[in-house]
């Protein structure tokens, strides 16, 4: 068990670390010249040639990533240049290992950036996570019990209009319509626990977490229907039954356990995917998320930035992969980790 | 030929009432393409302690007739009718809840393929022991001590340790052994066993028939044995009834529907399998064509497309006219669903030779006294 | 010293061996002097078992097929069976080539193509064929019937566009279909019938050999019997050889003339069909024969007498030392662990590897291969003997054997 963890971690840092260098080479490769789309319109080649110098764009590909590499893993000093460190010392920005490097644009460092950015998009996919789970699995099973019935066919409708609605577009209704015209809620805005307590910072949540859940949530009440209802057609439940076992038995010890083995594997996945940002439902309400941070850094050829959500993100899937696969071998007593 | 009453076909000498007594069974089911009739007027006795073999393909009703005892149609979309009296009581008539608490208890099963039957994420033990106390009150203890035992006497080397074993840590053999554990650990009165060696090795399957022969003997059940396999009947039946499209078209004593059976469909099930002694230099002899539809049976005698002798019956009949299960001419317990009127000249004279001629010789020459 | 008495049976099938089509004889019978177009040679396949640690290492093999060898004539057939997981179907995917063996050789017409490239490989599969057991899984639900036949003519640029459905047509009519529905899809058709479509696609591009893994065990009893008939029918009339695989003993026996029977990827007995079935010497030979459930029986009533085979075969992982039979054998010594059996012919065509060849309940008493071995009745070495020298297992079969009733060399 043990063994097997830190294989798989090991194998999740060396794909960190292609990651990274794919990205570093994409940003290498790509037809916008870094050092004058920051140095500006009016920029002189001498202006431009200081600011690449500078911003260390002058250097090699290796060099740059071996220099971020050792800022992941030492600390690094921006700009990293020894005299400026004896003559203006206040200039100079220490950015403590881990560090992912330093955005330009926005003056931070990008540990900085995601230190702020973080706690929101962890606070949506959390709560999202749960409405999710608990409504689409609940919903499911129901939907699965009753197969055939209005209930059943009722929550199949809803679930399909729920997932052909656009999030964005649910997003907006919720905002402009609950908030704003009915004023049902208070008009969301994060508020994070340290400002407004868990309960403004629960309440804070609702709509965004509405709007991001209920998409996953018609998925999962599809699947997870799915699931129970072909877990019922096994062979294993026929026995069960055969052997006089209590309907309810037999729904929950043996169909539902094994039909909702698969669902942990996609909810894990889907958790470890959202953590990196919910673009679409941060932008609507206009939340200081990682998936904001993500849309301006591309847009503005923000290399640092980039790179340190890559790796985060990145790193959030390989561990929930990790604890997914755990997991099943803790269900499922036919895995073997190995 | 004379014609008697369904309820005189009992095979045993016994005036006691049998112990399961199965009445114009239908089990239809209703579909977007019409009703399927998989189970189509079955009638059929069996004694405590006695063995039936029932004898069918795919889709002959044979697995669906067993289930409809087990009462596992309730909650479908299944139409049941007729009667299924288990010791002087109609499961058809009784409820659910009633019928729950005969499942495992008073009639249990075991299936094909032991390793699907079985719940890949509880112990062997605790799907045994789960199956005791559902129907006695006694303690998780109490009931994995019984599931030991059980395991022990199925021949499961090691029983207190392989008790906490995962079904997959069983090979198919074990895992068998285990699903006939649980099947008898209520100690039930009939055991219906629906293909229970086909997923296995020849030698596996001579160990677990050997199993079934002790126990039955040990537990006094009574026991049908649903299969493809003419071999395994003849070994284990004492009774065989052959079904074919939703219906018995033959049934009696298994050493005389062995021997000198009346109906085509049972001629065609013997000549279609090579056996260990066989001519090789013969061809075997297959049933033509494909089973039937059950949505659209054939008319008359659903055999009729598939049957090489419908030319030997006067007029129309085999088309027109569904034969009546009645006996033929080897005596009452002995009855048959066909309309040929001389099947044991038939027999002798065509299909014997075929499928055993060292035995053909003598049969015939009697045949021919006939 | 020649010996005449061997094999009675095979005298007369020897004259009424069929070149041409014989009514109703179909494969029964195995022609004399066919020259093997396939030839095993001591062919092993041995899967690796990784360790599940940090490092993984290969802690095992799994011997799958360890050391098989085997000929089969020119339009005949050789029969392979036992119980799952003794090798036969890894046997027939070697073969075909869909595994690479880990050692032997595979020589087909003489050529051999064990470790051949798929260059090399691609002419091959225009000659040896495979029929699969499962008619459901094995043929492309989203093909219509026609390309799916027609499919190798195409690959193999044989046949003009135009001319392949002519091709299929015939075909479909070669195997009892009707050559109108070539525009039919898979699960149109019945589980015989897909069958029929599998064997209809085996033969588009004329192979010489095919190999037909349980072609007829997913098949009701009814349709078992056309299926035969049909491969039989084809084995006459277009005169190729077949390797078929099975675990059905009388099935096995109705159709192949010579038949090999193995146990944890070993052969334990070959033979033609009334040394196998009438005249079994290997223990496992005659507890498979006595387990068959056999309808006949009815007749006297009650069961046979049956060799009663003890547990489960075991793992291939970790094969028992010595003869691999001996943890289930009736008649196991101390031998039967230190040392590996020799297949031994013992009859012209008959080779049986255990140390106590006998028919049933005439087993020797003492070893019959401890002085081939050099060593003493319990398996140790014994300094006073000579072990022989020849005991390599060879395809085919010598002319000369160990006569054991006669206790003498008997001679073609």
């Amino acid at each position: 068990m043990l063994a097997y963890v830190i294989r798989r971690l090991f194998a999740g840092v060396i794909m960190l670390i292609v990651m990274s260098i794919v990205t570093f080479a994409l940003f290498f490769a790509s037809p916008i010249d870094q050092a004058s789309f920051i140095c500006g319109k009016n920029c002189s080649a001498a202006q431009k040639k200081q600011t690449a110098a500078a911003m260390g764009y002058d250097d090699s590909f290796a060099n740059q990533w071996a220099d971020f590499a050792k800022g992941v893993v030492q600390g690094r000093d921006y700009p990293d240049d020894p005299k400026l460190r004896e003559t203006a010392p206040e200039t100079i920005v220490h950015c403590e290992a881990p560090c992912l490097g330093y955005s330009r644009e926005r003056g931070d460092t990008v540990t900085n950036l995601i230190k702020d950015t973080f706690p929101v998009s962890f606070s949506l996919a959390v709560s999202a996570f749960i409405l999710w789970m608990v409504g689409g699995v609940l919903l499911g099973v129901t939907a699965a019990l009753k197969k055939g019935s209005i209930i059943d066919r009722g929550l199949v409708g809803l679930s399909l209009i729920a997932y052909a609605f656009p999030t964005f577009f649910v997003g907006l209704v919720l905002y402009k319509f609950v908030a704003i015209k009915w004023g049902l809620t208070e008009i969301p805005r994060y508020t994070s626990i340290a400002e407004g307590g868990v309960g403004g910072w629960l309440s804070s949540l609702t709509l965004p977490a509405i709007t991001l859940a209920l998409f996953f949530m018609a998925a999962y009440v599809r699947m997870t229907r799915s699931y129970v209802i072909e877990s019922f057609q096994e062979d294993y439940v026929r026995t069960a039954r055969s052997k006089g076992l209590p309907e309810r038995t037999v729904t929950y010890k043996h169909a539902l356990r094994a039909a909702l083995t698969p669902i942990v594997t996609m909810a894990g996945l889907d958790f470890a995917g959202l953590m990196g940002g919910a673009i679409i439902t941060e932008s609507v309400f206009n939340y200081p998320g990682m998936g904001k941070l993500a849309v301006r850094a591309s847009s503005d050829f923000d290399l640092p930035t980039t790179v340190g959500l890559v790796i985060l993100l990145a790193t959030f899937v390989i561990l929930a992969n990790i604890i997914v696969d755990l997991l099943y071998a803790v269900i499922d007593p036919r895995v073997r980790l190995g | 030929m004379s014609t008697t009453s369904p309820s005189a076909f009992a095979t045993t000498d016994t005036a006691a009432a049998p112990l399961l007594s199965v009445r114009e069974l239908q089990v239809h089911f209703p579909t977007q393409d019409g009703l399927v009739k998989a189970v189509n007027g079955l009638t059929f006795d069996l004694d405590r302690g006695k063995t039936l073999g029932i004898v069918g393909e795919s889709g002959s009703g044979k697995s669906v007739s067993s289930m409809a005892i087990m009462g596992l149609h309730r909650g479908t979309n299944a139409q049941l009718s007729g009667e299924i009296v288990l010791d002087g009581v109609n499961l058809l008539d009784i409820s659910a809840e009633e019928m729950r608490k005969k499942r495992g208890r008073e009639v249990s099963m075991i299936f094909q393929d032991p390793l699907s039957a079985m719940h890949p994420y509880y112990t062997v033990g605790n799907q045994i022991a789960e199956a005791y106390r559902v129907h006695h009150d006694v303690s998780r203890k109490v009931a994995k001590q019984r599931a030991v035992e059980m395991l022990d006497r199925v021949g499961i080397p090691n029983p207190d340790k392989r008790v906490n074993d995962y079904p997959h840590q069983f090979s198919g053999g074990m895992r068998q052994r285990a699903m006939i554990a649980m099947g008898l650990i209520n100690d039930p009165n009939l055991l219906i066993a629906d293909e229970p060696t086909t997923a296995l090795d020849v030698t596996v399957q001579a160990q677990i028939l050997d199993l079934l022969q002790d126990l039955q003997r040990e537990f006094n059940s009574a026991v049908i044995i649903i299969t493809h396999d003419l071999g395994v009947v003849a070994e284990m039946a004492d009774d065989v009834l052959v079904m074919y499209a939703g219906r018995a078209v033959e049934y009696g004593p298994c050493k005389e529907i062995l021997t000198h059976p009346e109906m085509p469909y049972t001629w065609g099930l013997l000549s279609s399998v090579p056996d260990l002694t066989g001519d090789t230099e013969a061809r075997l002899i297959p049933i033509p064509g494909n089973p039937p539809s059950l949505l659209n049976p054939p008319s008359g005698c659903p055999f009729h497309p598939r049957c090489p002798h419908r030319e030997k019956v006067p007029g129309d009949l085999c088309r027109t006219e569904l034969p009546l299960l009645v006996p033929g001419q080897r005596g009452e317990s002995h009855t048959k669903r066909c309309h040929l009127p001389n099947p044991d000249a038939i027999y002798a004279a065509e299909v014997l030779p075929v499928i055993a001629p060292d035995l053909a010789g003598d049969t015939a020459d009697a045949a021919e006294e006939l | 010293m020649t010996n005449e008495t061997i094999n009675p049976g095979n005298q007369d099938s020897e004259e009424a061996a069929p070149v041409a089509h014989v009514e109703g004889h179909g494969a029964a019978v195995a022609p004399v002097d066919a020259k093997p177009i396939l030839e095993v040679d001591q062919l092993r396949m041995y899967f690796p078992v990784k360790s599940p640690g940090l490092i993984r290492r290969t802690v095992g093999q799994v011997q799958a097929v360890d050391g098989v060898s085997f000929q089969v004539a020119e339009a005949t057939s050789l029969g392979l069976v036992g119980e799952s997981g003794c090798g036969k179907s890894t046997t027939g995917r070697l073969i075909t080539r869909l595994y690479k063996p880990t050692a032997g050789a595979i020589r087909f017409e003489g050529q051999d193509i064990a470790q051949a490239g798929p260059a090399e490989l691609k002419p091959l599969r225009r000659e040896i064929q495979m029929i699969f057991q499962d008619p459901y899984t094995s043929l492309n639900p989203r093909q219509t019937v026609g390309s799916i036949i027609g499919a190798p003519l195409a690959i193999h640029k044989i046949l003009p566009k135009d001319k392949i459905l002519p091709r299929v047509q015939e075909l479909l009519e070669v195997v009892g279909l009707n050559p109108e529905h070539y525009n039919r899809y898979p699960h149109e058709f019945s589980g015989g019938q897909r069958q029929r479509i599998g064997i209809a696609r085996a033969l588009t591009l004329q192979p010489k050999l095919l190999v037909a893994d349980e072609p007829v065990s997913a098949l009701d009893v009814s349709i078992q019997a056309q299926v035969i008939n049909l491969l039989q029918d084809i084995q006459n009339e277009f005169g190729v050889a077949f390797l078929f695989i099975a675990h059905d003993l009388a099935i096995v026996r109705h159709f192949c003339p010579e038949i090999a029977v193995m146990y944890l990827g070993k052969i334990v007995e070959i033979g033609d069909r009334d040394s196998i079935y009438g005249n079994a010497h290997h223990p496992y030979t005659q507890a498979l024969l006595s387990a068959v459930p056999d309808v006949k029986q009815a007749a006297t009533g009650g069961r046979i007498e049956r060799i009663r085979l003890q547990g489960d075969v075991p793992s291939p992982i970790d094969p028992p030392s010595g003869c691999r039979f001996r943890t289930r054998c009736p008649i196991a010594q101390e031998i039967c662990a230190r040392h590996e059996p020799p297949l031994l012919q013992i009859g012209r065509k008959h080779k049986v590897a255990c140390h106590f060849p006998g028919r049933l309940g005439q087993a020797p008493h003492e070893p019959l291969t401890a002085g081939l071995l050099g060593v003493d009745a319990e398996g140790r070495p014994d300094p006073g003997a000579s072990p022989s020298t020849d005991l390599i297992e060879q395809p085919g079969y010598a002319d000369t054997w160990f006569d054991l009733d006669n206790k003498s060399i008997g001679r073609a």
